[in-house]
Protein backbone atom coordinates (compact mmCIF):
# COMPACT_ATOMS: atom_id res chain seq x y z
CA UNK A 1 0.00 0.00 0.00
CA UNK A 2 2.61 2.30 0.98
CA UNK A 3 4.41 1.40 -1.98
CA UNK A 4 1.37 2.64 -4.60
CA UNK A 5 1.71 6.17 -2.78
CA UNK A 6 4.91 6.61 -4.94
CA UNK A 7 3.29 7.99 -8.65
CA UNK A 8 5.77 5.83 -11.26
CA UNK A 9 4.11 2.37 -8.78
CA UNK A 10 0.60 3.84 -8.86
CA UNK A 11 1.01 4.65 -12.69
CA UNK A 12 1.91 0.71 -13.40
CA UNK A 13 -0.33 -0.78 -11.40
CA UNK A 14 -2.95 1.42 -12.30
CA UNK A 15 -2.40 0.33 -16.04
CA UNK A 16 -2.73 -3.02 -14.77
CA UNK A 17 -5.55 -2.78 -12.73
CA UNK A 18 -7.75 -0.38 -15.24
CA UNK A 19 -8.57 -3.29 -18.07
CA UNK A 20 -9.28 -5.97 -15.14
CA UNK A 21 -11.43 -3.45 -13.69
CA UNK A 22 -13.41 -2.20 -16.54
CA UNK A 23 -13.80 -5.97 -17.53
CA UNK A 24 -15.33 -6.77 -14.31
CA UNK A 25 -17.69 -3.86 -14.20
CA UNK A 26 -18.89 -5.07 -18.11
CA UNK A 27 -19.67 -8.47 -16.85
CA UNK A 28 -21.28 -7.20 -12.91
CA UNK A 29 -23.33 -4.77 -15.25
CA UNK A 30 -24.51 -6.72 -17.69
CA UNK A 31 -25.72 -9.43 -14.81
CA UNK A 32 -26.80 -7.40 -12.96
CA UNK A 33 -28.98 -5.25 -15.08
CA UNK A 34 -30.16 -9.00 -16.58
CA UNK A 35 -31.43 -9.15 -13.09
CA UNK A 36 -32.63 -6.37 -12.66
CA UNK A 37 -34.90 -5.90 -15.83
CA UNK A 38 -36.02 -9.88 -16.20
CA UNK A 39 -34.66 -11.87 -13.58
CA UNK A 40 -36.51 -9.60 -10.44
CA UNK A 41 -40.24 -9.60 -9.58
CA UNK A 42 -42.13 -6.61 -9.68
CA UNK A 43 -42.91 -4.92 -6.17
CA UNK A 44 -46.28 -5.32 -4.35
CA UNK A 45 -46.87 -2.06 -4.19
CA UNK A 46 -44.46 -0.04 -6.88
CA UNK A 47 -45.11 -2.58 -9.58
CA UNK A 48 -42.47 -2.37 -13.03
CA UNK A 49 -41.63 1.35 -11.43
CA UNK A 50 -39.47 -0.60 -8.78
CA UNK A 51 -37.13 -1.52 -11.67
CA UNK A 52 -36.06 2.10 -11.65
CA UNK A 53 -33.94 1.25 -8.09
CA UNK A 54 -31.57 -0.75 -9.66
CA UNK A 55 -29.65 2.47 -11.54
CA UNK A 56 -30.85 5.47 -8.85
CA UNK A 57 -29.76 3.64 -5.57
CA UNK A 58 -26.60 2.24 -6.50
CA UNK A 59 -25.87 5.99 -8.43
CA UNK A 60 -26.78 7.60 -4.92
CA UNK A 61 -24.60 5.23 -2.93
CA UNK A 62 -21.71 6.14 -5.62
CA UNK A 63 -22.61 10.17 -4.99
CA UNK A 64 -21.92 9.70 -1.11
CA UNK A 65 -18.90 7.21 -1.26
CA UNK A 66 -17.07 9.38 -3.82
CA UNK A 67 -17.26 12.63 -1.78
CA UNK A 68 -16.49 10.33 1.35
CA UNK A 69 -13.34 9.39 -0.45
CA UNK A 70 -12.53 12.79 -1.89
CA UNK A 71 -12.38 13.83 1.57
CA UNK A 72 -10.43 11.38 2.79
CA UNK A 73 -8.07 12.08 0.18
CA UNK A 74 -8.24 15.57 0.62
CA UNK A 75 -7.16 15.35 4.53
CA UNK A 76 -4.34 13.26 3.62
CA UNK A 77 -2.95 15.93 0.62
CA UNK A 78 -3.61 18.81 3.04
CA UNK A 79 -1.81 17.18 5.72
CA UNK A 80 1.11 14.88 4.34
CA UNK A 81 1.13 17.14 1.32
CA UNK A 82 0.98 13.97 -0.66
CA UNK A 83 0.77 15.10 -4.37
CA UNK A 84 -0.69 11.63 -5.93
CA UNK A 85 -3.84 12.15 -3.01
CA UNK A 86 -4.24 15.62 -4.26
CA UNK A 87 -4.92 13.89 -7.78
CA UNK A 88 -6.85 11.62 -6.55
CA UNK A 89 -9.22 13.55 -5.16
CA UNK A 90 -9.19 16.16 -7.95
CA UNK A 91 -9.62 13.33 -10.24
CA UNK A 92 -12.66 11.89 -8.14
CA UNK A 93 -15.16 14.95 -8.34
CA UNK A 94 -16.40 15.30 -12.07
CA UNK A 95 -17.01 10.88 -11.44
CA UNK A 96 -18.56 11.94 -8.53
CA UNK A 97 -20.54 14.53 -10.25
CA UNK A 98 -21.92 12.22 -12.88
CA UNK A 99 -23.23 9.94 -10.20
CA UNK A 100 -24.90 12.19 -8.14
CA UNK A 101 -26.28 13.81 -11.63
CA UNK A 102 -27.36 10.01 -12.64
CA UNK A 103 -29.31 9.99 -8.97
CA UNK A 104 -31.15 12.98 -9.37
CA UNK A 105 -32.20 12.45 -12.90
CA UNK A 106 -33.13 8.90 -11.93
CA UNK A 107 -34.73 9.69 -8.45
CA UNK A 108 -37.27 12.24 -10.80
CA UNK A 109 -37.82 10.05 -13.40
CA UNK A 110 -38.65 7.45 -10.45
CA UNK A 111 -40.80 10.49 -8.34
CA UNK A 112 -43.36 10.76 -11.36
CA UNK A 113 -45.12 7.62 -11.32
CA UNK A 114 -44.27 7.02 -7.70
CA UNK A 115 -44.67 10.04 -5.66
CA UNK A 116 -46.80 12.46 -8.37
CA UNK A 117 -44.22 14.71 -9.03
CA UNK A 118 -40.66 14.94 -10.38
CA UNK A 119 -38.95 17.15 -7.65
CA UNK A 120 -39.68 18.48 -3.97
CA UNK A 121 -38.16 20.17 -1.98
CA UNK A 122 -37.96 17.52 0.91
CA UNK A 123 -34.67 17.36 2.77
CA UNK A 124 -33.34 14.23 0.90
CA UNK A 125 -33.65 15.48 -2.39
CA UNK A 126 -32.42 19.09 -1.51
CA UNK A 127 -29.21 17.72 0.54
CA UNK A 128 -28.41 15.80 -2.80
CA UNK A 129 -29.08 18.60 -5.18
CA UNK A 130 -26.23 20.34 -2.68
CA UNK A 131 -23.83 17.92 -2.92
CA UNK A 132 -24.22 17.98 -6.62
CA UNK A 133 -23.47 21.82 -6.25
CA UNK A 134 -20.09 21.03 -4.00
CA UNK A 135 -18.51 18.98 -6.21
CA UNK A 136 -18.84 21.51 -8.97
CA UNK A 137 -17.81 24.69 -6.91
CA UNK A 138 -15.12 21.66 -5.96
CA UNK A 139 -14.09 21.44 -9.33
CA UNK A 140 -14.35 25.09 -10.07
CA UNK A 141 -11.95 25.88 -6.93
CA UNK A 142 -9.50 23.81 -9.16
CA UNK A 143 -9.53 25.60 -12.04
CA UNK A 144 -9.99 29.03 -10.18
CA UNK A 145 -6.38 28.77 -9.52
CA UNK A 146 -2.94 29.03 -11.49
CA UNK A 147 -0.73 27.73 -8.68
CA UNK A 148 -1.45 24.06 -8.95
CA UNK A 149 0.03 24.00 -4.57
CA UNK A 150 -2.44 26.69 -4.07
CA UNK A 151 -5.61 25.28 -5.43
CA UNK A 152 -5.02 21.60 -4.43
CA UNK A 153 -4.93 23.63 -0.76
CA UNK A 154 -8.40 25.93 -1.28
CA UNK A 155 -9.94 22.67 -2.81
CA UNK A 156 -8.94 20.81 0.30
CA UNK A 157 -10.73 22.98 2.45
CA UNK A 158 -13.50 23.20 0.45
CA UNK A 159 -14.38 19.48 0.40
CA UNK A 160 -13.33 18.91 3.78
CA UNK A 161 -16.21 21.57 5.23
CA UNK A 162 -18.31 20.22 2.46
CA UNK A 163 -18.25 16.84 3.72
CA UNK A 164 -20.37 17.98 6.55
CA UNK A 165 -23.38 17.24 3.98
CA UNK A 166 -22.75 13.63 3.79
CA UNK A 167 -23.93 12.35 7.24
CA UNK A 168 -26.96 14.85 6.49
CA UNK A 169 -27.46 13.56 3.52
CA UNK A 170 -28.09 9.75 4.98
CA UNK A 171 -29.83 10.56 7.86
CA UNK A 172 -31.97 13.65 6.40
CA UNK A 173 -34.85 10.68 6.12
CA UNK A 174 -34.80 9.65 9.83
CA UNK A 175 -34.35 13.21 11.08
CA UNK A 176 -37.32 14.92 9.08
CA UNK A 177 -40.42 14.35 8.15
CA UNK A 178 -39.81 13.44 4.39
CA UNK A 179 -41.39 12.34 1.07
CA UNK A 180 -38.00 10.58 0.33
CA UNK A 181 -38.96 7.05 2.62
CA UNK A 182 -35.94 5.84 5.03
CA UNK A 183 -32.88 3.44 4.20
CA UNK A 184 -33.96 -0.14 3.13
CA UNK A 185 -30.38 -1.71 3.11
CA UNK A 186 -27.96 0.29 5.15
CA UNK A 187 -30.10 0.26 8.41
CA UNK A 188 -29.72 -1.21 11.87
CA UNK A 189 -32.10 -4.10 11.45
CA UNK A 190 -30.82 -5.16 8.59
CA UNK A 191 -32.51 -4.85 4.66
CA UNK A 192 -36.37 -4.27 4.60
CA UNK A 193 -36.01 -5.46 0.94
CA UNK A 194 -36.40 -8.81 -0.55
CA UNK A 195 -33.40 -11.27 -1.27
CA UNK A 196 -35.03 -11.66 -5.00
CA UNK A 197 -34.33 -8.07 -5.57
CA UNK A 198 -31.49 -7.26 -3.12
CA UNK A 199 -29.35 -9.48 -5.56
CA UNK A 200 -29.43 -7.56 -8.31
CA UNK A 201 -29.45 -4.10 -6.40
CA UNK A 202 -26.05 -5.37 -4.99
CA UNK A 203 -24.47 -6.68 -7.99
CA UNK A 204 -25.30 -3.52 -9.82
CA UNK A 205 -23.43 -1.40 -6.37
CA UNK A 206 -20.38 -3.68 -7.19
CA UNK A 207 -20.86 -2.70 -10.95
CA UNK A 208 -20.83 0.99 -10.26
CA UNK A 209 -18.13 0.59 -7.82
CA UNK A 210 -15.88 -1.33 -10.49
CA UNK A 211 -16.99 1.37 -13.05
CA UNK A 212 -15.71 4.04 -11.03
CA UNK A 213 -12.37 2.32 -10.22
CA UNK A 214 -11.43 2.37 -13.69
CA UNK A 215 -12.44 5.76 -14.82
CA UNK A 216 -10.97 6.90 -11.11
CA UNK A 217 -7.65 5.03 -12.81
CA UNK A 218 -8.07 6.62 -16.01
CA UNK A 219 -8.44 9.94 -15.14
CA UNK A 220 -5.70 9.82 -12.09
CA UNK A 221 -3.37 8.68 -15.00
CA UNK A 222 -4.11 11.74 -17.21
CA UNK A 223 -3.63 14.15 -14.32
CA UNK A 224 0.38 12.49 -13.44
CA UNK A 225 0.68 12.52 -17.12
CA UNK A 226 0.11 15.83 -17.35
CA UNK A 227 1.90 17.50 -14.37
CA UNK A 228 5.02 15.51 -15.91
CA UNK A 229 4.38 17.36 -19.26
CA UNK A 230 4.48 20.50 -17.31
CA UNK A 231 7.38 20.05 -15.82
CA UNK A 232 9.33 18.86 -18.58
CA UNK A 233 7.96 22.26 -20.64
CA UNK A 234 9.26 23.83 -17.89
CA UNK A 235 12.47 22.39 -17.64
CA UNK A 236 13.17 22.86 -21.04
CA UNK A 237 11.53 26.59 -21.09
CA UNK A 238 14.00 27.52 -18.30
CA UNK A 239 17.63 27.33 -20.17
CA UNK A 240 16.16 29.92 -22.45
CA UNK A 241 14.75 32.04 -20.54
CA UNK A 242 17.98 32.55 -19.04
CA UNK A 243 19.58 33.33 -22.19
CA UNK A 244 17.17 36.28 -23.07
CA UNK A 245 17.63 37.50 -19.32
CA UNK B 1 5.15 22.86 16.45
CA UNK B 2 5.76 21.80 13.22
CA UNK B 3 4.17 22.65 10.04
CA UNK B 4 2.33 18.94 9.96
CA UNK B 5 0.65 19.28 13.17
CA UNK B 6 -0.37 22.65 12.66
CA UNK B 7 -2.19 21.45 9.43
CA UNK B 8 -3.84 18.46 11.32
CA UNK B 9 -4.79 21.38 14.37
CA UNK B 10 -6.11 23.28 11.26
CA UNK B 11 -8.19 20.64 9.57
CA UNK B 12 -9.65 19.61 12.97
CA UNK B 13 -10.48 23.19 13.76
CA UNK B 14 -12.20 23.40 10.58
CA UNK B 15 -14.29 19.89 11.09
CA UNK B 16 -15.45 20.81 15.05
CA UNK B 17 -16.22 24.42 14.06
CA UNK B 18 -18.65 23.31 10.70
CA UNK B 19 -20.08 20.64 12.76
CA UNK B 20 -21.58 23.02 15.55
CA UNK B 21 -22.61 25.47 13.06
CA UNK B 22 -24.47 22.80 10.99
CA UNK B 23 -26.00 21.78 14.16
CA UNK B 24 -26.96 25.08 15.22
CA UNK B 25 -28.36 26.22 12.25
CA UNK B 26 -30.58 22.54 11.42
CA UNK B 27 -31.98 23.00 15.14
CA UNK B 28 -32.86 26.41 14.26
CA UNK B 29 -34.25 25.20 11.17
CA UNK B 30 -36.06 22.11 12.53
CA UNK B 31 -39.61 22.64 11.81
CA UNK B 32 -38.77 24.50 8.31
CA UNK B 33 -36.40 21.57 7.19
CA UNK B 34 -39.37 19.31 7.79
CA UNK B 35 -41.44 18.02 4.63
CA UNK B 36 -44.46 18.05 6.09
CA UNK B 37 -46.68 18.32 9.27
CA UNK B 38 -48.67 15.41 10.68
CA UNK B 39 -52.12 15.87 11.65
CA UNK B 40 -51.02 15.58 15.38
CA UNK B 41 -48.23 18.62 14.96
CA UNK B 42 -51.07 20.28 13.24
CA UNK B 43 -52.85 19.69 16.56
CA UNK B 44 -50.62 21.09 18.67
CA UNK B 45 -49.94 24.28 16.57
CA UNK B 46 -52.14 26.95 18.66
CA UNK B 47 -51.61 28.98 15.73
CA UNK B 48 -52.40 27.47 12.55
CA UNK B 49 -50.88 28.14 9.63
CA UNK B 50 -52.90 30.51 7.40
CA UNK B 51 -50.72 29.90 4.09
CA UNK B 52 -49.95 26.76 2.02
CA UNK B 53 -49.25 23.99 4.39
CA UNK B 54 -48.07 20.33 3.79
CA UNK B 55 -49.78 17.87 5.46
CA UNK B 56 -48.84 14.11 5.60
CA UNK B 57 -49.65 10.53 7.15
CA UNK B 58 -51.97 7.44 6.13
CA UNK B 59 -55.19 7.63 4.65
CA UNK B 60 -57.23 6.63 7.30
CA UNK B 61 -58.96 2.64 5.98
CA UNK B 62 -62.81 3.85 5.15
CA UNK B 63 -62.70 7.34 4.89
CA UNK B 64 -62.17 7.76 1.17
CA UNK B 65 -65.44 8.81 -0.39
CA UNK B 66 -65.93 10.15 -3.80
CA UNK B 67 -68.53 12.84 -4.73
CA UNK B 68 -71.22 11.66 -6.53
CA UNK B 69 -71.60 13.06 -9.94
CA UNK B 70 -68.24 12.28 -10.67
CA UNK B 71 -66.62 15.75 -10.75
CA UNK B 72 -63.50 14.35 -9.37
CA UNK B 73 -63.61 15.59 -5.81
CA UNK B 74 -62.78 13.03 -3.10
CA UNK B 75 -62.77 13.42 0.54
CA UNK B 76 -60.53 11.29 2.53
CA UNK B 77 -58.79 11.88 6.40
CA UNK B 78 -55.21 11.74 7.17
CA UNK B 79 -54.44 9.67 10.18
CA UNK B 80 -51.31 9.26 11.95
CA UNK B 81 -51.28 7.52 15.36
CA UNK B 82 -52.68 10.25 17.39
CA UNK B 83 -55.02 12.76 15.57
CA UNK B 84 -56.76 12.58 12.21
CA UNK B 85 -57.26 15.38 10.10
CA UNK B 86 -59.98 15.88 7.10
CA UNK B 87 -58.86 16.62 3.38
CA UNK B 88 -60.77 17.09 0.26
CA UNK B 89 -59.57 17.01 -2.74
CA UNK B 90 -60.29 17.38 -6.63
CA UNK B 91 -57.84 15.80 -9.26
CA UNK B 92 -55.76 13.29 -10.35
CA UNK B 93 -54.52 11.13 -7.56
CA UNK B 94 -51.26 9.38 -8.11
CA UNK B 95 -51.43 5.24 -8.53
CA UNK B 96 -50.22 4.69 -5.59
CA UNK B 97 -53.58 6.39 -3.44
CA UNK B 98 -55.32 4.14 -1.55
CA UNK B 99 -56.62 3.57 1.92
CA UNK B 100 -53.51 2.58 4.60
CA UNK B 101 -51.21 4.36 1.93
CA UNK B 102 -48.77 6.90 3.21
CA UNK B 103 -49.48 10.58 1.45
CA UNK B 104 -48.26 14.06 1.53
CA UNK B 105 -51.02 16.64 0.72
CA UNK B 106 -50.02 20.34 -0.32
CA UNK B 107 -53.29 22.39 0.17
CA UNK B 108 -54.90 25.45 3.01
CA UNK B 109 -56.49 25.31 5.81
CA UNK B 110 -60.16 26.44 5.86
CA UNK B 111 -62.31 27.77 8.61
CA UNK B 112 -63.51 24.02 9.63
CA UNK B 113 -60.40 22.41 10.14
CA UNK B 114 -60.30 20.95 6.77
CA UNK B 115 -57.43 21.01 4.41
CA UNK B 116 -58.24 21.94 1.06
CA UNK B 117 -55.68 19.96 -1.54
CA UNK B 118 -54.41 21.63 -4.33
CA UNK B 119 -51.75 18.44 -4.81
CA UNK B 120 -51.62 14.76 -3.38
CA UNK B 121 -48.79 13.10 -3.34
CA UNK B 122 -48.20 9.70 -2.30
CA UNK B 123 -44.88 8.19 0.07
CA UNK B 124 -44.13 4.75 -0.61
CA UNK B 125 -42.37 2.84 2.19
CA UNK B 126 -38.94 1.33 2.38
CA UNK B 127 -40.26 -2.03 2.01
CA UNK B 128 -39.97 -4.36 -1.17
CA UNK B 129 -41.02 -7.54 -1.92
CA UNK B 130 -42.59 -8.97 -4.55
CA UNK B 131 -46.63 -9.35 -4.74
CA UNK B 132 -46.88 -13.29 -3.86
CA UNK B 133 -44.31 -12.23 -0.88
CA UNK B 134 -47.34 -9.56 0.34
CA UNK B 135 -49.54 -12.14 -0.17
CA UNK B 136 -48.29 -14.89 1.73
CA UNK B 137 -47.55 -12.66 4.59
CA UNK B 138 -51.21 -11.26 4.63
CA UNK B 139 -52.79 -14.92 4.20
CA UNK B 140 -50.93 -15.81 7.12
CA UNK B 141 -52.20 -13.21 9.36
CA UNK B 142 -48.45 -11.79 9.66
CA UNK B 143 -49.51 -8.56 7.96
CA UNK B 144 -52.64 -6.26 7.86
CA UNK B 145 -53.62 -3.81 5.10
CA UNK B 146 -52.41 -0.55 6.59
CA UNK B 147 -50.24 -1.46 8.95
CA UNK B 148 -46.53 -0.78 9.02
CA UNK B 149 -44.77 -3.75 6.96
CA UNK B 150 -43.09 -6.80 9.42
Amino acid sequence: MYDLANPDRFDRFARAATPIAAAGALLLLVAGLYLALFGSPADYQQGESVRIMYVHVPAAWMALMCYSSMAVASVVGFIWKHPLADVAAKATAPIGASFTFLALVTGSLWGKPMWGTWWAWDARLTSVLILFFMYLGYMAAWSAFEDKSRAARIAAIICIVGFINVPIIKFSVDWWNSLHQPASVFRADGPSIHSSMLTPLLLMGLAYTLIFTALLFISMRAELAERRIARLEAAARAPSEVKVA
Amino acid sequence: MTKRSRRILLIGALLGVTSIATLLVLTALKQSVAYFYTPSDLAKLAKKPAGLLRLGGLVATGSVKFAEGGDATVNFTISDEFATTPVTYRGVLPDLFREGQGVVVQGRLNPEGVVVASEVLAKHDENYMPREVADALKKQGRWKDGEKTP
